[in-house]
């Protein structure tokens, strides 16, 4: 069963390396269980001050992360990660109604899962996340000054490269793809982080700043992502 | 008209100032006044009397000079008559001054020619009473009079003392004495407006007197309900400032003891409840964790569940539907505790409430058909737009539809919407066994069950309408129930159409048209436990 399901998916060997940092060795060890089943390669740390030393180590495609963590929380652990690495982070939360979310975004998290979830759902969260734009067709982007490689995942103004992370980098992409078009949250939500349902539209707002801060010359006037209001977001003039 | 009276009874009705002030002004004014008629009356006859005494002495004394004057004058009748004049003019001298103390008057009626002592005065001065005593009665009479002076002087107040003068070969004359009172006049006013002022300054004073203790009572009792409000509205550190050891203090003193003791109680109970409410809210995060590796175990069994023999197979069937069912407790548990701790938030979008039922009851068709319930829709004419929070009310209408379903015993439901100007509705009726008396009021109350040995097909936590009730409050809306037994069941969900705003009515009845009469009356029980059937909203708990 197991090697019927490698033989659906598999295009290599492995679909993807997935760091689990979670205290509950249980939980922890269910997750290694079920993603290595979905034919991930999974490494579980349970404590938060060794989360970073296991993100080096292991490197990671994708890291799934408690927000409550003994020894270092994981806010912490999602920015320090976010300072040498753009990998994706997705959150494991038990308060999905409280500021923690809020927190957790800022501090780099891409997305979140809010507990109990169910095996499928972290599935599709950590799938969409680990999905990749196909390279091959070379596509060269130009949004006011920037100019944006899309199979190179880099983003330029002028000679200067600007670092953005894999989700803020599609964010920018589906933006400058159809500048002439108003995006809503609910529509960068099912493009860029792969919903099919409703969902928080804060991932996209958190996000949007995240990525002003990175490319625009003042984020507090923004000239490149400008929000329409009662609508959502567009890609400014060229 | 009834304005000014109306606002005047109510000002004296509210102020204990005015009251009190008024009540002393006319009670000193009352005290005043008869204190100064006494005085004035004791005064004026004080006066009067020994002016008396001093005129008849003085009377008497001219009585006996004139007599030995007109004794010494001699027998002769010329002699006699002249000699009269000058006894007159001498006595009369006896009151010379400014003002003349007296005059004289010497008459003798008999000859009808008389004589004056002083030429100052008429004869109309001396009344006709006093003159007939004196020629009747031949003795000393005296009478009060008004002098009249012949220069045309306004007349003035007098004493007359008269008396009947032999006079040998004559008869008898009279010898009248005349005594202004302007001097007591003069006195009396003086005293009269000495009075009146002192009496005007006395009342003023006596009402600022009044003014100024009663505002040493008032002032503190004001004082006392301002605190008291400000306590009462929730500020439980106020307290009253304690001086001195007076009653007042007094109560300052016990009602600072009462504000202590009620905020020690109320800081315990909301400790309590802030305890109990943390312990629900911690209870349900920590079940979380253990729960989501249960649930991905229980998942990863029934994936595999074709491998096993029936009996597992079908225990990790149970597993998993059980698992949905636990999950959904807790999910309602916390959204009740989030409610409780007062962290529930609208999320606030205008939409059409049509769109909300569509998709509601396109999601709940499932449930639907295991009973072959019909559902029917029946829109309002007009859309059904309003301000809500979509999510919250989309857990509104499918609680009250996953309700309906589970006690329609298969008979068809429907779903009308009402709207007018201020607030749109939705009523979901179903026909089923109906709720017994008494029961409209309990089927908001958590975990309720209107029979509890009904078997659950549906499964609902137990919360659903609870958590409906508070969504629709925090809205401020309404949400109620009707039913009869025998005769289904509904549900009535009220929500302002612009948030923020009363409302007065409810677009559509409450008791469904089609209810039979003769049980509609004793049963129609409006309203979820703390939900007025009608009024001004429902915000009436916090």
């Amino acid at each position: 069963m197991v090697h019927d399901r490698h033989g659906r998916c598999d295009h290599g060997d492995m679909k993807g390396r997935i760091l689990v940092v979670d205290d509950d060795t249980a939980l922890s060890e269910m997750l290694g269980i079920v993603l290595r089943g979905e034919g991930f390669e999974a490494h579980l740390c349970s404590q938060g001050d060794l989360a970073v030393a296991a993100f080096r180590e292991f490197n990671p495609d994708l890291v799934l992360l408690d927000l409550m963590l003994p020894g270092k929380d994981g806010i912490e652990i999602c920015r320090e990660i976010r300072a040498e690495s753009g990998v994706p982070v997705v959150m494991l939360t038990a308060k999905g109604d409280t500021v923690d979310v809020v927190l957790g975004l800022e501090s780099g998290a891409d997305d979140y899962v809010v507990k109990p979830f169910k095996p499928k759902e972290l599935v599709a969260r950590v799938r969409a996340r680990m999905r990749r734009t196909d390279g091959g067709r070379p596509e060269s982007l130009e949004i006011a000054d920037l100019a944006i490689d899309v199979p190179g995942h880099t983003v330029k103004r002028g000679d200067e490269h600007i670092a953005l992370t894999p989700l803020e980098f599609d964010l920018l992409v589906a933006l400058a793809r159809k500048p002439w078009q108003v995006f809503t949250r609910e529509t960068l939500l099912e493009q860029v982080w792969g919903y099919r349902h409703a969902a928080d539209t804060r991932l996209v707002n958190v996000h949007v700043q995240r990525l002003r801060s990175k490319i625009e010359i003042d984020p507090e006037n923004p000239q490149i992502v400008v929000t329409v209001r009662g609508v959502g977001y567009k890609a400014g003039p060229a | 008209m009834a304005g000014p009276v109306g606002r005047v009874r109510t000002r004296w009705r509210s102020s204990l100032y005015l009251r009190v002030v008024a009540t002393t002004l006319a009670l000193s004014i009352l005290v005043v006044v008869v204190l100064g008629q006494v005085l004035m009356g004791r005064i004026t006859s004080g006066l009067l009397d020994a002016k008396q005494r001093a005129s008849l002495v003085e009377a008497q004394a001219g009585l006996n000079q004139a007599q030995a004057l007109i004794t010494a004058a001699g027998e002769d009748n010329a002699e006699r008559n002249q000699s009269l004049e000058p006894v007159a003019v001498q006595l009369a001298s006896g009151g010379q001054g400014t003002p003349r103390l007296y005059d004289v008057l010497l008459l003798t009626s008999s000859t009808s020619l008389y004589q004056r002592g002083s030429s100052t005065v008429t004869v109309e001065s001396v009344p006709d009473d006093l003159r007939s005593a004196v020629e009747n009665e031949d003795v000393q009479a005296s009478t009060f009079t008004e002098i009249v002076y012949i220069d045309g002087r306004p007349p003035v107040p007098g004493f007359a003392v008269g008396a009947p003068l032999t006079v040998p070969g004559l008869g008898t004359a009279e010898l009248y004495y005349l005594f202004p009172l302007t001097q007591e006049q003069q006195t009396l006013d003086l005293v009269r407006r000495t009075l009146l002022f002192a009496g005007l300054v006395l009342v003023l004073l006596l009402g600022w007197i009044s003014w100024f203790v009663t505002r040493q009572v008032v002032d503190p009792v004001r004082y006392a309900a301002a605190i008291a409000e400000e306590f009462s509205a929730g500020h439980l550190s106020e307290r009253m400032t304690v001086r001195g050891e007076d009653d007042l203090a007094r109560l300052a003193r016990s009602f600072n003891d009462m504000a202590a003791s009620l905020e020690l109680k109320i800081g315990q109970l909301e400790d309590l409840s802030r305890v109990q409410r943390r312990f629900v809210s911690d209870v349900s995060h920590e079940l979380r964790t253990p729960l989501t590796t249960v649930r991905m175990a229980a998942d990863v069994l029934h994936e595999s569940r074709d491998d096993f023999d029936p009996a597992t197979a079908r225990s990790a069937e149970l597993l998993q539907t059980q698992l949905d069912r636990f999950e959904a407790l807790l999910s309602d548990l916390l959204e009740i505790s989030r409610f409780d701790a007062g962290a529930a938030t609208l999320d606030v979008v205008e939409g059409d409430l049509h769109d909300a039922i569509t998709s509601v009851v396109e999601a709940l068709l499932p449930l639907a058909e295991p009973t072959r319930t019909r559902i029917r829709i029946h829109q309002a004419s007009e859309p059904a737009t309003a301000e809500f929070d979509p999510r919250r009310v989309d857990r509104i209408l499918r609680n009250l539809l996953a309700n309906a379903i589970e006690h329609s015993d298969g008979q068809p439901l429907d779903v009308r919407v009402g709207v007018s100007d201020e607030a749109v509705a939705v009523v979901v009726r179903d026909h089923g066994t109906g709720l017994r008396p008494g029961e409209s009021s309990l089927v908001f109350n958590r975990f309720w069950r209107a029979d509890p040995s009904r078997v659950r097909s549906i499964g609902g936590t137990g919360l659903g309408l609870a958590i409906a009730l508070e969504d629709a409050r925090l809205h401020g809306g309404w949400l109620q129930a009707w039913g009869a037994p025998g005769d289904g069941a509904c549900f009535r969900l009220t929500l302002p159409r612009v948030l923020g705003t009363d409302i007065s009515a409810s677009p559509l009845p409450l008791e469904p048209s089609d209810a039979t009469t003769e049980r509609r009356m004793p049963l129609s029980v409006g309203a979820g436990a703390r939900t007025p059937p009608t009024g001004s909203g429902v915000s009436d708990d916090e």
